[in-house]
């Protein structure tokens, strides 16, 4: 069997598990609604100010509804050891590691596509002027986002702190994707004027980077 | 000679010269060195600064080298240096972060700026301090070993991109002093500079060394409560 087909294998049953409850993608969705409505009531801005802080709002809000789902990604496989069926598996460890990282994205986009418009009609705030961009940005952060949590989440299930231990692990590692995910948004919206494509490249690179050294150490993570 | 009293001797040798080391840095520091025209006498923090900020790096430098070593040979000894190196690098690091928001608030009017090299720092001191936490919060000895590697290389690699990154940003930091093309520093502070800069290399071994050997203590009282109970 080709890594691939193995692969589809793993996430079909990780969709099937999702559609049969629908708790984590409600859950997530309903989660970052009130974060819309929160800084809606937190920060009052007039239009001009507004520019400068809904990118950062933008990914603050995918930050803390990513911590959510992907705290949930290795828990679940807790119930009945089903960490341990996987494992068993006649597959590379690293293909587990692939599709969940793969189902935490399609997660993730399923929550933008509800969230992110809303900002803009919670805000009253025009569209961003180069739709391409933004999309590009937000598919490109999201997927750095998870490659690296994903792989956090394996991490910190194995530990007694774990849900608490992920976020202080995770947000010091995507400083650089939160970093150029905001200027690269930013920049969708006419902000900023130029240099941003160095931005993009460095998402690019940790993309590469934190796919590659995962998918290399997922072996080690899951031992017994 | 056996394997303790040669490691002992080593020990003592190494603790009177950093104590001498450190002596001497400090002298050459606040008294020998000349005083900085502009800043004043509050660049002489620069000499505790930089050496602090250097073996804040190669301790977190060594923490990536041994992660590496012990998930291929898996041995302890590796985890112990990882360990023992992230500990003494966060104590650095804490020194290094100090001492900078001394020396920034009057030169440029500001505790803190989002500079490159600040930022990287801060977000380095961050990360080990994480990597203590995934070790305390996992309670068997080879999985705490073997999950801290792989969070420790992580941390590692994340390093340069961050720098970069945060370069692009903005900085303010000045510029490298040690270039390519020389040192930008007089000749007495240049010598200052070595003295602590060694100093404080010296000061790293000498804690390596006697953390190395509290927590092989600690490894022992382990096996013998083992060896009692069972």
């Amino acid at each position: 069997m080709s890594f691939i087909r193995k692969v589809r294998i793993l996430l079909w049953k990780e969709i099937r598990s999702e559609l049969q409850s629908k708790e984590m993608l409600s859950t997530m969705i309903v989660f970052s609604l009130l974060v819309v409505v929160v800084f809606g009531f937190a920060i009052d801005l007039n239009k001009e100010l507004m520019s400068k802080v809904l990118p950062g709002i933008i990914w603050i809000t995918i930050i803390f509804a990513g911590i959510f789902c992907l705290n949930r990604s290795f828990a679940a496989e807790k119930q009945n050891d089903c960490l341990y069926g996987l494992m068993l598996c006649p597959l590379d460890r690293s293909a587990i590691y692939v599709a969940k990282t793969i189902m935490n994205l399609l997660l993730m986009v399923i929550v933008e596509g509800v969230t992110v418009p809303l900002f803009f009609i919670i805000f009253n705030y025009p569209g961003p002027q180069q739709l391409g961009l933004f999309v590009i940005v937000l598919l490109l952060g999201t997927y750095c986002f998870m490659a690296v949590g994903t792989f956090l989440a394996a991490l910190s299930s194995a530990t007694k702190a774990g849900e608490m231990l992920m976020p202080i692990m995770l947000i010091p590692l995507i400083v650089p994707v939160l970093l150029s995910a905001v200027i690269v948004t930013k920049d969708s919206f006419g902000l900023v004027g130029s240099g941003t494509d160095l931005f993009l490249k460095i998402l690019v690179v940790y993309g590469v980077v934190f796919t590659v050294l995962p998918m290399l150490l997922f072996d080690y993570l899951l031992e017994v | 000679m056996t394997e303790n009293t040669r490691t002992s001797l080593i020990e003592k040798v190494l603790a009177w010269s950093t104590f001498l080391a450190v002596f001497v840095a400090l002298y050459l520091v606040l008294v020998y060195a000349p005083t900085e025209k502009t800043m004043g006498d509050v660049q002489r923090i620069f000499y505790f600064h930089v050496a602090s900020a250097w073996v804040g790096m190669m301790a977190f430098g060594v923490v990536f080298v041994a992660s590496i070593a012990y998930l291929l040979t898996r041995r302890t000894n590796w985890d112990t240096y990882a360990y023992t190196s992230a500990e003494i690098g966060v104590v650095f690091t804490t020194i290094v972060l100090l001492t900078g928001p001394i020396w920034a608030k009057p030169i440029w009017n500001a505790w803190w700026t989002w500079d490159s090299r600040l930022t990287t720092t801060l977000i380095l001191w961050f990360l080990y301090l994480a990597y203590g936490k995934v070790r305390s919060a996992i309670g068997e000895e080879e999985k705490k070993a073997r999950l801290a590697a792989v969070f420790g290389i992580l941390a590692f690699v994340v390093v340069p991109i961050n720098f970069f990154a945060i370069r692009w940003w903005r900085t303010m930091h000045p510029g490298a002093l040690v270039t390519s093309k020389g040192i930008g520093l007089a000749p007495d502070m240049m010598l200052a500079f070595f003295a602590s800069l060694f100093a404080f290399s010296l000061l790293y071994c000498y804690f390596m060394m006697r953390s190395v050997r509290i927590e092989r203590m600690k490894a022992e009282i382990r096996r013998l409560k083992e060896g009692l109970f069972n």
